[in-house]
């Protein structure tokens, strides 16, 4: 396995609570078939992984990626006591707390295990305005990149050269000044910083040279933005984007192909890229979506459910199924929904013991049974 | 007037309210700072004044609306209001009976909840609590319709007497599950199927209902209760009351306002642990809150015009939240004079810098002071700030350039412009090595030979809104 300072998590969120009973399909199953009278997939349409279970068919390219190994596929993911609301579900995963609300994201207290003295700005980066929850924790910064082409202070200043010399004002009016009160001290230090971070990730972008043509989408940019930053080995460990909305209620069989199609597309391209670069091994990506959705369709989508699918992928993982495809039994149903088998909180724990190789139990809560995901040696 | 009297007034529009510009300044400074304080708070405008415009471009205001929409009808208010201080003390107690969209997913509960904190914000406290116990969005977020006769539930006891009135160290566990037993059958009508509907965050079938306060007298306790020594046969109202008498609520409401309108107090987890910046100030508001019965208005009119309110050494010592930089800010540009998609895209910069209206981190609500900023959330702020006061193109920046323009006396130099510029944009003080930095930039920006144009006093603009004063109330 790659050298643990080397190594970095990608965290793709599919925002809306991705199908996860059309992702990865039981495609032969008669209770399938019955419940998604409108919204279901055939056998001539998904890619078969092994008899019973298939790809969604616009998922070519994390099926070659499954092929090479590179995939851990874990069915039946969830929590106790499943909340059907975006917002609170989303929370649960943010947080890693499902009981009470909690104050901050098990990301954000990732980064401040990682770097508890804020040495290197950029630990963590996000991709996309506004920080997730996940990334949010008092104390810790964290750079959030729109698009790293623009990403800076100040930036509706037109030209590189007249931008340089205003960012020489604003260097000077952070800089240390004597008789500062808290307030100044605190905006002093962290204008540095931003100015400083900005400049770090501004350096990726000029440093990146690639053969692969990235596509045009929202996520294919982000994957690209988060490859640039991975190449300039500027110490960043964690990287955030999403991907959306998976909120299928009408139009599914439309909506759902495009979406898996631009993030498998884009993945496709980003682990070309990572292969093109020998990053291959020191990149995990956690693919999370807040909950599944219900076993029966509504017409033409499908209401929120519980039970889902996660992904991890990378050239250190050791691919396959993990946790089990949940029965669609009625006796087995959740109200309806696929019921959890494995806690989501034992695949963070795995990402942080096995990957990262920091102590899950502070930052989790508590102690969960890990997979097996990753190659040894 | 004096120079003195403007510095003052814009002291108070900053913190009273959302800020001002010199021309504003200038007119209530005429008025007088008594005057003033006083018009804001005893003017109780029945309707506020933007309610009507909002529902023109919000068919379904307060109906199915979600958190952000919410949250920037709430931006348009504050930036239009002639009563900003009403909106500001909402925005006071929303940061502490801090209520999130993430467990009620129905946004008009937490829009009814608002206009509750608007209505009775600035009145008796008692009252406030007893109205806050019966909030719909309250009973849910702390789960009081799941506390009941013989099993109680004691979320909404145990934030009551720690986050919302006394702080932890004056009460026992034991008070704790006293008081939840006085609470308990105080619900909202139809829980079961309101609670199911806020886990399935389902508009089916009738979409985002309104939600209502119902008392159910079979489910309340009708037990002996001993709550802080006193003992007898409470019910919610009772409890409320004898939390009121307590001194420890005196201190901690008075702290709130201190940290809140004054000047920026610790973390309120460290309180028990910290004196207060100004013990004396809030012993006397402690004794005004006593005084008055409990009123929010009179300990507020009692603040804003004391000595330590006033006194230079608390000027520009909070550290603005992200709503309060953007609504600042939106009042100097007048960019928007509707709530239109685009104000809506605006407001969500205040998201971007950490602070999302109706969906706080968590029941203490936001940690603010320096805790605002991070390298992240800076780079927002500065951007924000700067390219919104730095485009010449807004309505109240050309305002501002040709009240800039037509204060100046020939001949013009950079020192004259940058004062000039700080003084429009509401009489803000800088240190002296950041005015001379301005001027530096000034210097290198004015081309000597030519009258001074538009484009050059943006520039400035820029920089003003670039600076680190800027980020401070």
């Amino acid at each position: 396995m790659s050298d643990k300072n080397n190594r970095s998590l990608v965290v793709v969120q599919l925002s809306g609570g991705n199908d996860a009973m059309n992702t990865i399909v039981p495609y032969n199953n008669g209770i399938y078939h019955d419940s998604r009278s409108s919204i279901h997939l055939t056998e001539d349409e998904i890619i078969d992984i092994d008899g019973s279970l298939g790809f969604h068919p616009e998922m070519l390219q994390i099926k070659n990626l499954w092929d090479e190994r590179k995939v851990s596929i874990i069915n039946g993911i969830g929590y106790p006591s499943p909340n059907r609301s975006h917002f609170r579900s989303m929370d649960i995963w943010h947080t890693a707390e499902s009981e009470s609300i909690a104050p901050d994201g098990w990301l954000g207290r990732t980064i401040r295990e990682i770097d508890p003295e804020h040495k290197n700005v950029v630990t963590g980066v996000n991709f996309g305005r506004g920080l997730p929850r996940s990334l949010q924790c008092r104390g810790v910064p964290v750079a959030s990149v729109g698009n790293l082409d623009t990403y800076g202070l100040m930036t509706d200043i037109q030209g590189s050269e007249n931008r340089d010399y205003a960012l020489s004002f604003f260097s000077r009016l952070y800089g240390p000044h004597l008789g500062r009160d808290v307030i100044l001290e605190a905006l002093g230090e962290n204008g540095i910083n931003a100015m400083i971070g900005a400049d770090i990730l501004s350096s990726a972008n000029e440093k990146y040279s690639s053969s692969i043509e990235y596509s045009d989408t929202p996520i294919s940019n982000n994957l690209k933005d988060i490859a640039k930053v991975i190449f300039a080995d500027v110490g960043t460990k964690i990287y955030y984007a999403q991907h959306g909305s998976f909120d299928t209620h009408a139009g599914e069989l439309v909506n759902h192909a495009k979406l898996w199609k631009d993030l498998s597309v884009g993945l496709g391209d980003f682990f070309d890229d990572l292969k093109e670069h020998d990053k291959e091994d020191d990149v995990a990506v956690l693919l999370f979506s807040e909950f599944g959705r219900r076993i029966e369709d509504n017409g033409s989508g499908t209401d929120h459910g519980s039970g889902g699918v996660s992904f991890v992928m990378g050239g250190s993982v050791k691919g396959g199924f993990y946790g089990e495809q949940p029965s669609l039994e009625l006796s087995e149903q959740v109200e309806g929904d696929m019921k959890y088998n494995n806690d989501f909180r034992s695949t963070y724990a795995t990402l942080l013991d096995q990957w990262l190789e920091i102590d899950p139990v502070p930052i989790l809560g508590a102690n969960y049974e890990q997979h097996d995901l990753f190659r040894k040696g | 007037m004096s120079n003195a009297d403007v510095l003052l007034m814009a002291h108070l529009m900053r913190r009273a309210g959302f800020g001002a510009n010199k021309g504003e300044l200038d007119k209530l400074v005429k008025n007088g700072y008594d005057k003033t304080v006083d018009y804001m708070l005893d003017n109780d405008p029945n309707i506020p004044v933007s309610e009507y415009m909002i529902r023109r471009y919000q068919p379904d205001y307060g109906a199915s609306l979600g958190s952000t929409t919410n949250g920037a009808n709430w931006m348009y208010r504050m930036i239009w209001s002639d009563f900003p201080l009403r909106e500001k003390v909402a925005l006071f107690w929303h940061g502490i009976f801090a209520t999130g969209y993430a467990k009620l997913a129905n946004g008009k509960v937490l829009h009814d909840q608002i206009k509750m904190l608007l209505k009775h914000g600035l009145g008796n406290y008692q009252n406030l609590l007893v109205e806050l116990s019966r909030d719909p969005a309250m009973i849910i977020w702390l789960d009081n319709c799941e506390s009941h006769k013989g099993a109680i539930n004691e979320n909404y006891g145990r934030e009551l007497l720690e986050l919302f009135s006394m702080g932890t160290g004056n009460y026992t566990e034991e008070d704790i599950k006293e008081a939840s037993r006085a609470f308990t059958g105080w619900t909202i009508a139809n829980s079961d199927y309101m609670t199911l509907k806020c886990q399935r965050d389902s508009v089916w079938p009738y979409g985002r209902l309104s939600m209502h306060f119902e008392y159910n007298p079979d489910d309340h306790d009708e037990e002996e209760k001993t709550f802080l020594g006193e003992t007898g046969n409470f019910n919610g109202e009772d409890i409320i009351k004898i939390i009121c008498e307590q001194k420890a609520t005196a201190k901690f409401i008075s702290r709130h306002l201190y940290s809140f309108f004054v000047a920026d107090e610790p973390p309120v987890p460290e309180w028990p642990y910290k004196e207060p910046n100004d013990p004396e100030a809030i012993e006397m508001l402690s004794k005004v809150y006593f005084d008055s019965g409990y009123n929010i208005k009179e300990m507020l009119r009692f603040l804003f015009k004391s000595d330590f309110f006033k006194s230079e050494d608390v000027w520009n010592k909070r550290v603005k939240s992200p709503v309060e930089l953007v609504a600042g800010t939106l009042r100097l540009t007048k960019e928007f004079n509707r709530p239109s998609r685009d104000q809506y895209f605006t407001t969500l910069n205040a998201q971007y810098m950490g602070q999302w209206m109706m969906s706080p981190p968590s029941v203490e609500g936001w940690h603010w002071g320096t805790e605002w900023l991070d390298s992240g959330t800076l780079v927002e702020r500065v951007n924000f700030s700067s390219s919104s006061l730095g485009n010449k193109d807004n309505i109240g920046v050309k305002e501002i350039i040709n009240n800039i323009k037509s204060s100046l006396d020939s001949p013009i130099d950079s020192e004259k412009l940058v004062d000039a510029s700080l003084e429009q944009l509401g009489a803000l003080s800088t240190s002296e090595n950041t005015r001379s930095i301005l001027i530096d930039y000034a210097d290198s920006n004015l081309d000597s030979s030519e009258e001074i144009n538009d484009e050059e006093i943006a520039e400035l603009l820029k920089f003003v809104g670039a600076m680190p004063e800027y980020q401070r109330s």
